[in-house]
């Protein structure tokens, strides 16, 4: 998304997000949340930025930002599709899911597609574990999968 | 008018309850029927989500689990009356006996009302506790949640009402109430549950303890992959803003209690309290050393009140009924009600708040009716990933934080993960220690590089490279992270390995498990 932004961009709308935040206590997390969702990632000039508003080292904000897994550095596929890796799921057949869904979407955990349709990121329990193996497909919940829904799934990202 | 009921709870959205609402929807507005769709929270028997009920003269009929391709159908065979000969109609909601068999003290509420009415919300009891104590000093307050006996739910188990006496003592001109929603461990959901289905109990329990303590503003952390806890959360605050049970005044009492939404941002190690407050305050969640106490010194250095969702969900039931009412409930030093949630290969997944005391077979094999496979139980991790597993053999452990403690294991947040005899249970030590370096904040050597080791030791054992001395280095290595560690992430994530190593050996010797899957 950021990919083609051109930097004055990038620095002015992260001032935007930032001056919203400057009245709450510990700004910096909800700012590097608004900063994610609108570019995608976080880009390295917003960095700066946030740094420069906050009065912190740009190594202070790089060292929050790279400590957090929702916090990305290159931009995420058009679709982010997450997949419970935890013991609730596996113990219904979370990993043959995982498998079927990997080999469906051509991709291995954290990688996006080469045209930038998809991202896959595993993640550990989504709170569905009743109703497990579950994933989540850009904030839209999926429980009780089948290995054999991954075809489906990978069918839906594509369209 | 009828009412119909559609839970809007995570677990039944995972399953297609949008889609049900939906075509139910369009189906009324096609006959210009007067029925309206309320969107409750779960009632939390998950396998029967979506679970649909139809309110008739006060009395609600469940249906499910029912997919949006049942819905004509079900409406032509006359849904709408509630009793009636179908296989998805299941009588009245509160006859089923997983609901029945309950003592739901904190979710008493959940899947009843519609969460963003406080109208509802005071109908069924809401506010209670809250009014009580407003006319009660906080040191009143204060001994009234020690003597319910009411302990932590987030894990550790140590008494709310003690905490919050250590932060009514301390000196601050402003002290924070801060609710731990981050719910990581993998088989719980009592706390979205709670969040998704009853807001209002969340925030009039957070309002009760900044009463308890003094302190003025509250902060509820919750992890980024609960979207929609979030969403009914941030809309329950508002409400609740503008009825004056948050503000300045609450409830026109002159004291000031107000709060806000936090996200956390992917990172299970931020559930521990001090890596929260760390989080909050806009820094990397790295576990800070104790002392000093959160209760003393937390967040932004000041008195700090911490406390699982199910913690503060607790008392205003404590508050509207009293100490001894809820005393009266539980086993041993595990006073009151636990709720029990039920995950994995199981029959009956959901939710079950129940007094302390049953065993862990009975909660399994009664409650939750074994295996979803119809396969033999092998294994069942109690307390999330850094929760013991335990065999068949320990069924007979009571459910209460000592008895379990007297097992090498803990209740933890009162996850249950369900395995059948196809599970490897190497590989679920394997996991537990990747589940660990993922995670670890990075603070401590053993907790840092320990699960890599592990990881390599338990390769090897799988191998059958130098197996017995590879068990060896592998118990060593857990004694280190046990003992070297800061926090429960390295300190507890031995608990998996070593249980899974001591109870099912077999699994750990070549070709062990392919003879257990046969
Ligand atoms: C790695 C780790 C993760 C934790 N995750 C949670 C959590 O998700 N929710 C929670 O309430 N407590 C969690 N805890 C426990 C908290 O540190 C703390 O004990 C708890 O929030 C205190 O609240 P309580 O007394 O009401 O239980 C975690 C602890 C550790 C070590
Ligand atoms: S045990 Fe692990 S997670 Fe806990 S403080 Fe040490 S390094 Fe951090
Ligand atoms: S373990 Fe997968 S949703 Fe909880």
């Amino acid at each position: 998304m950021a990919g083609a932004m051109p930097m004055h961009e990038i620095t002015e709308r992260t001032a935007a997000i930032v001056d919203g935040y400057l009245h709450v206590e510990g700004p910096l997390l909800p700012i590097l949340h608004d900063v994610q969702a609108t570019f995608g990632h976080v880009p390295d000039a917003a960095v700066e930025k946030i740094a420069d508003l906050l009065n912190l080292s740009r190594a202070e904000v790089h060292g929050v930002k790279s400590f957090y897994h929702d916090f990305q550095t290159s931009p995420a596929g058009h679709h982010v599709l997450k997949v419970c890796r935890a013991e609730a799921c596996q113990a219904v057949g979370g990993d043959a899911l995982g498998d079927a869904i990997q080999k469906a979407l051509g991709l291995d955990w954290h990688e996006t597609s080469a045209d930038g349709t998809v991202t896959l990121e595993p993640v550990y329990c989504l709170g569905l574990c009743s109703c497990a193996p579950a994933v989540m497909l850009d904030g839209e919940l999926r429980g009780r999968l089948k290995p054999r829904d991954a075809e489906a799934l990978a069918a839906e990202v594509r369209r | 008018m009828t009412r119909v009921f559609i839970p809007q709870d995570a677990a039944a959205l995972s399953v297609g309850a949008d889609q049900v609402a939906l075509r139910m929807q369009a189906l009324f507005d096609d006959r210009d029927l007067d029925v309206e769709i309320v969107r409750n929270g779960s009632r939390g028997m998950h396998w029967l989500e979506p679970l649909v009920e139809v309110e008739i003269d006060a009395q609600r009929f469940a249906f499910g689990p029912v997919s949006d391709a049942d819905v004509s159908e079900l409406f032509e065979a006359g849904f709408l009356d509630g009793e009636i000969e179908h296989p998805l109609a299941l009588g009245l909601t509160s006859e089923i006996p997983y609901l029945k068999n309950q003592t739901r003290l904190t979710y008493e509420r959940c899947g009843l009302i519609d969460p963003h009415s406080l109208k509802d919300y005071r109908a069924n009891g809401g506010m209670e506790g809250l009014e009580r104590a407003l006319t009660m000093s906080p040191e009143e307050i204060v001994s009234e949640v020690t003597e319910s006996g009411l302990r932590g739910r987030g894990g550790a188990g140590f008494p709310t009402g003690i905490k919050w006496n250590t932060v009514l003592k301390a000196d601050g001109d402003q002290k924070y109430i801060v609710c731990n929603a981050d719910e990581g461990d993998s088989g719980t959901f009592a706390d979205r549950m709670i969040m998704e289905g009853d807001p209002f109990v969340l925030i009039e329990g957070m309002a009760i303890a900044g009463l308890a303590t003094g302190a003025t503003r509250g902060y509820l952390y919750t992890r980024s992959e609960y979207p929609h806890a979030i969403d009914v959360m941030r809309e329950a605050i508002d409400i609740a803003r503008v009825a004056g049970l948050l503000g300045k005044s609450v409830l026109g009492s002159g004291k000031a209690f107000d709060m806000e939404v936090r996200m956390g941002a992917g990172a299970y190690v931020c559930g521990e309290e001090t890596s929260m407050l760390n989080s909050m305050e806009g820094k990397r969640g790295i576990v800070r050393a104790k002392p000093p106490l959160p209760a003393l010194e937390g967040f932004l250095g000041r008195p700090t009140v911490v406390n699982n969702v199910l913690s503060l969900a607790s008392v205003p039931a404590i508050l509207a009924k009293g100490a001894a009412f809820y005393k009266d409930f539980g086993t041993g030093r595990s006073r009151g009600t636990i709720a029990i949630q039920l995950a994995g290969n199981v029959k009956y997944s959901g939710l079950y708040e129940t007094a302390f005391g049953l065993t862990l077979g009975e909660i399994v094999n009664d409650i939750g009716g074994g295996t979803l496979s119809g396969r033999p139980v092998k294994a069942v991790q109690v307390g999330g990933p850094l929760g013991a597993y335990f065999p068949v053999e320990l069924f007979d452990t009571v459910f209460d934080y000592e008895a379990f403690a007297a097992r090498d294991g803990l209740i933890g947040h009162a996850g249950i993960v369900v395995f059948d005899d196809t599970v490897d249970m190497l590989k679920q030590a394997r996991f537990a220690m990747e589940f660990c370096a993922v995670e670890s904040c990075g603070k401590c050597t053993p907790c840092r590089i320990g699960p890599v080791r592990g990881m390599e030791v338990l390769d090897k054992i799988a191998r059958d490279e130098n197996r017995d001395s590879q068990i060896e280095l592998l118990h060593s290595l857990c004694d280190t992270m046990k003992f070297g560690s800061l926090c429960a992430l390295g300190g507890f994530t031995p608990y998996p390995v070593v249980s899974a190593l001591t109870h099912f050996p077999q699994d750990f010797r070549p070709t062990g498990n392919q003879q257990a899957a046969e």
